[in-house]
């Protein structure tokens, strides 16, 4: 049987599925139902600054888009750090931490980007004996208005200055949260690296409007009448955040820098897959307000399954993975030729790869007497778009040319030699082959 | 050349092509692209109704989502911890009374989530690929007799192995599987595979079968209780109740578990003979099972005769259906009265009923109906159990299969309660858990 226990920065944690910081990690209550539940670890939902809590609004706060059959594909939130106040948080995490000694528990904040903020906050979280912190540098409405979350995620310089704040005032490991509403995300990675940070966990949620009502012409969630801009989260934004986690991994700026990755975790796979391009751990917030706690019994089910069956015994023997097949454009092999491949025993003659490729690609598909359809090699670019349209899985497939084969669409011979553009005669640029 | 019409009882009124198309599988198993689409329309329910309508608490919604993620060898192993013959369940079972009549898709939308077939593609899946999969926990050192090697036997063996104790079963048959093997329609388990299921769980090891060896004949409750650390009875029901009529013994009044079983055992079913006009009496499972196989062996006319209204009949409205789809006759509240015929029946002699206070009463007026052929399928029976308290003529246990003798559980068709292969699985495996704690203790 596969071990899937972690250890993410010495934080040990009886499996990779944290719940991320949000309402699913919003008091006791919830936390303890989720260790009891099966989740590893849990970042708590953001502590604000002592004094008077933030509020939230009384409307609605969260929009959603629906796949087919109502299924929840992404949610968007208008929701604040956490809307308690500091000590009943501080109390509840200390006790929470004594009764899971073997949990991770790791405390989010955000005060404002002040020395003393941060100096007065950090012992009295270390004091509730936390495993680490995580700094809510994502948040992308209300609080950043404030001068706080994606506002200081959107400046590099400000997430170095506070995270050396917090490595000077706090000796447990420093999680830096960044947000994806920003240019390039290495930036403020590398930023957060320079001031020390332990570790970077993205992404946080991305600036969206879900719809907009067509009768009283305002965006969802309305709140009488107006709407704000949300955050955007689900199974909707994992591409984005796979991207952002890829970059991050391979920039020589930032490589080997933990990472802990958060967007659209829905199911064992998705966590893999994270995992695969060099994250230690994911966080999950969606799947678990969309389908409850248990969902984490399908994720560990699956993960320790597919382990089982790759020969896994421990997460660390597939973490990264897949970080060196993440390359640059310039880098693919120009020599791969394919060509999409119709099973005519699997088809089902519904025509959409006609459509898609005669009205909107390269005409390569004949539709043929008796709603036959097939691959006109000699027009065929390998796009994909018929295979992404075919609703048979594997009823079209791209099949390789073999080198020495010619190419009926460019009239050249295929080679198993690697060549790619930097060294193709098109480009000007070409530097010879070597 | 014999056909449906040929008077009497015979066999081979139909081709061999005929018999073979008519006795497929009755749902043919889904492929991937259908269990992914059905499997997406799960809504993965909060303390899931599917889940408590299951007598063996399957993880309903755990397993589908494990198929949604392409997990279907997972999905089955959460299948398999609560019911080991969750592959045979799956077939089996009346979901349409069971989990699919509750799931909330049922409720809302009037179909439901197919649990009975995604839970049959999990398990196809893991038993087509994987050895046995669970592991014995370290020996125990203690032994446990198990008598019959029905569902209620197999499954309480395998707990009970799984935990680490030595099984032996005594089974008075020559196969394993009782009723799976005996009993259970054809079409319903087609390929064998009631026996591939025996031979795939015992790959758990520390189970013997014996076969021959019947309680009350070769051994003895007293020798086992001395003999074993502890005992535990799935003998089913043995007995039938006959037809206390006149002509109820004459010749062409048949058991219909004897002829249900007769042709899941036959080699060729061309060789199994059937009238060419067959009456059922009942209607229940076993009477509708009958019926529908009669019709499929190839008699002309095949009439389900039951005294109460259709709305009470206990089996189910789909296997009514499936019935009357098979072209057999519904024919209710109507009792027989007596047999006709020279020797053999040739004809059954029903009175109408009607129900008053509360009891079948019939109300004098009577018809023939022809019938070369009649089942009684009017229910099983307890073979006698000799030194076993006993409640509703069966044998008395509590919540977790304790008989009256110490040291002695019990469980399935012969104790109360349902009689259905999942039942019999969930207690079975419920007994198995207490004979663990009672011999740890
Ligand atoms: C025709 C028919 C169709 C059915 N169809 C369905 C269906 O579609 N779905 C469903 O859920 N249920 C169905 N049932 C009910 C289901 O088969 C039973 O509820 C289930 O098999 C009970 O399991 P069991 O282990 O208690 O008994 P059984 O399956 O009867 O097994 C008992 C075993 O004990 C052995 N035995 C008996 N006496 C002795 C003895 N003295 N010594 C040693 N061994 C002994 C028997 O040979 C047998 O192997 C059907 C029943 C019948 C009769
Ligand atoms: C309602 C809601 C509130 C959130 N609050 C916080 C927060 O207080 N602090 C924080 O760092 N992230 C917060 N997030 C972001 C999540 O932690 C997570 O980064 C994001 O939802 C992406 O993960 P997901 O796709 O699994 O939901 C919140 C998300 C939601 C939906
Ligand atoms: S989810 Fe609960 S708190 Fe939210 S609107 Fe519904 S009932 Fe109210
Ligand atoms: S899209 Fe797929 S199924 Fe439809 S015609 Fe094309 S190949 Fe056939
Ligand atoms: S009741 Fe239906 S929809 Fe709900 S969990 Fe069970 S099978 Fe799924």
């Amino acid at each position: 049987m596969a071990d899937l226990t972690s250890n993410f920065l010495g934080i040990k944690s009886p499996n990779p599925f944290w719940l991320a910081s949000a309402p699913p990690t919003d008091k006791e209550y919830n936390v303890r139902r989720a260790f009891e539940a099966g989740w590893g670890g849990v970042v708590w939902k953001t502590l604000g600054e002592e004094g008077p809590p933030v509020v939230n609004v009384n409307g609605p706060r969260y929009g959603a888009i629906y796949g087919a059959d109502r299924r929840l594909l992404g949610l968007n939130n208008i929701e604040l750090i956490t809307d308690r106040p500091l000590e009943v948080n501080l109390e509840e995490m200390a006790r929470v931490k004594a009764d899971y000694p073997d949990h991770a528990l790791i405390a989010s904040i955000m005060v404002p980007c002040e020395e003393a903020a941060w100096k007065a906050i950090l012992p009295r979280v270390a004091e509730t004996n936390a495993d680490g912190i995580e700094l809510n540098f994502g948040c992308p409405h209300g609080m950043s208005e404030r001068g706080m979350g994606a506002a200081v995620g959107q400046v590099p310089e400000y997430i170095e200055m506070v995270t050396r704040w917090c490595k000077q005032y706090y000796d447990r490991p420093v999680i830096v949260k960044l947000t994806p509403n920003i240019t390039d995300v290495r930036k403020p990675a590398a930023a957060a690296r320079n001031g020390g940070a332990d570790a970077v966990s993205l992404i946080n949620t991305i600036n969206s409007i879900t719809s907009v009502d067509l009768d009283s012409f305002a965006p969802e969630p309305t709140i009488d009448g107006k709407g704000s801009h949300g955050g955007y989260c689900g199974p909707a934004v994992k591409p984005i955040a796979l991207s952002m986690v890829s970059e991050i991994a391979r920039d020589p700026a930032t490589a080997g820098l933990p990472i802990s990755g958060i967007g659209g975790v829905t199911t064992w796979r998705d966590a893999a897959e994270f995992m695969s391009l060099g994250c230690g751990n994911v966080q999950v917030c969606t799947a678990a307000m969309t389908y409850g706690f248990k969902i984490v019994e399908e994720m560990k089910r699956g993960l320790s399954q597919w382990m089982d069956e790759k020969g896994y015994r421990t997460t660390a023997d597939f973490i990264g993975r897949a970080v060196p097949n993440v390359t640059d454009w310039q880098y693919l092999n120009l020599n791969y030729v394919t060509k999409a491949k119709i099973d005519q025993d699997a088809c089902i003659k519904c025509g959409r790869c006609y459509a898609a490729c005669e009205d909107t690609s390269h005409q390569a598909i004949w539709m043929k007497e008796g709603r036959v359809f097939e691959v006109n090699d000699a027009e065929c670019v390998a796009c994909n778009l018929c295979v992404d349209v075919c609703p048979v899985e594997d009823c079209i497939t791209m099949e390789r040319m073999e080198g020495g084969a010619v190419d009926p669409r460019t009239g050249q011979t295929v080679s198993n030699d690697y060549a790619n553009w930097t060294t193709h005669p098109n480009n000007p640029m070409a530097k010879a082959a070597e | 050349m014999t056909s449906p019409q040929t008077p009497g009882i015979t066999s081979g009124r139909l081709s061999q092509e005929q018999l073979a198309q008519n006795f497929e599988d009755l749902h043919a198993p889904c492929d991937g692209h259908e269990a992914a689409v059905a499997a997406d329309r799960c809504y993965f329910c909060h303390d899931a109704p599917c889940v408590t309508a299951c007598p063996t608490d399957i993880d309903i919604p755990l397993f589908i989502r494990q198929i949604s993620t392409g997990m279907s060898e997972a999905a089955a192993r959460t299948i398999f911890e609560q019911n080991i013959l969750g592959g045979m369940c799956a077939r089996v079972c009346p979901t349409e009374t069971l989990c699919e009549e509750v799931c909330v898709r049922e409720t809302a939308e009037g179909k439901p989530v197919e649990i009975g077939r995604l839970q049959r593609f999990a398990t196809d899946s893991l038993m087509a690929r994987q050895g046995h999969p669970f592991a014995r926990a370290e020996a125990t050192g203690k032994r446990v007799a198990v008598v019959g090697a029905g569902p209620a036997g197999l499954a309480c063996a395998h707990r009970l192995a799984m935990k680490g104790h030595e099984v032996v079963i005594y089974e008075a048959k020559p196969k394993p599987g009782g009723l799976n093997e005996y009993g259970i329609a054809t079409y319903k388990t087609v390929d064998d595979f009631a026996a591939r299921e025996v031979d795939w769980l015992l790959g758990i090891g520390g189970i013997t079968i014996e076969h021959g060896r019947s309680l009350g004949v070769e051994v003895t409750l007293d020798g086992l209780v001395e003999n074993f650390d502890a005992v535990f009875l799935g003998m089913g029901l043995g007995g039938v109740n006959l037809l206390e009529i006149d002509g109820g013994e004459m010749a062409g009044v048949e058991d219909a578990v004897s002829f249900i079983s007769a042709l899941r055992q036959a080699e060729d079913r061309a060789s199994v003979s059937v009238g060419r006009n067959v009456v059922v009496i009942g209607g229940g499972m076993t009477a509708v099972d009958a019926a529908v196989q009669a019709k499929l062996l190839g008699a002309q006319s095949v009439t389900l005769a039951y005294r109460r209204s259709q709305a009470e009949m206990p089996a189910s409205r789909y296997e009514q259906d499936l019935a009357a789809s098979k072209g057999v006759h519904l024919l209710c509240n109507v009792m027989p009265v007596a047999m006709h015929g020279d020797g053999a029946v040739a004809e059954i002699e029903l009175e109408y009923t009607q129900v008053v206070d509360g009891r079948v009463t019939g109300t004098g007026e009577t018809m023939r109906l022809p019938a070369d052929q009649v089942f009684r399928a009017i229910g099983q029976t307890l073979a006698p159990a000799d030194g076993l308290e006993q409640e509703r003529r069966k044998i008395k246990v509590s919540d977790t299969g304790r008989t009256s003798m110490d040291g002695v559980w019990a469980g399935g068709d012969c104790t109360p309660g349902e009689d259905l292969t999942v039942v019999a699985v969930a207690e079975g495996r419920d007994a198995a858990e207490d004979i663990h704690v009672a011999l740890m203790a």
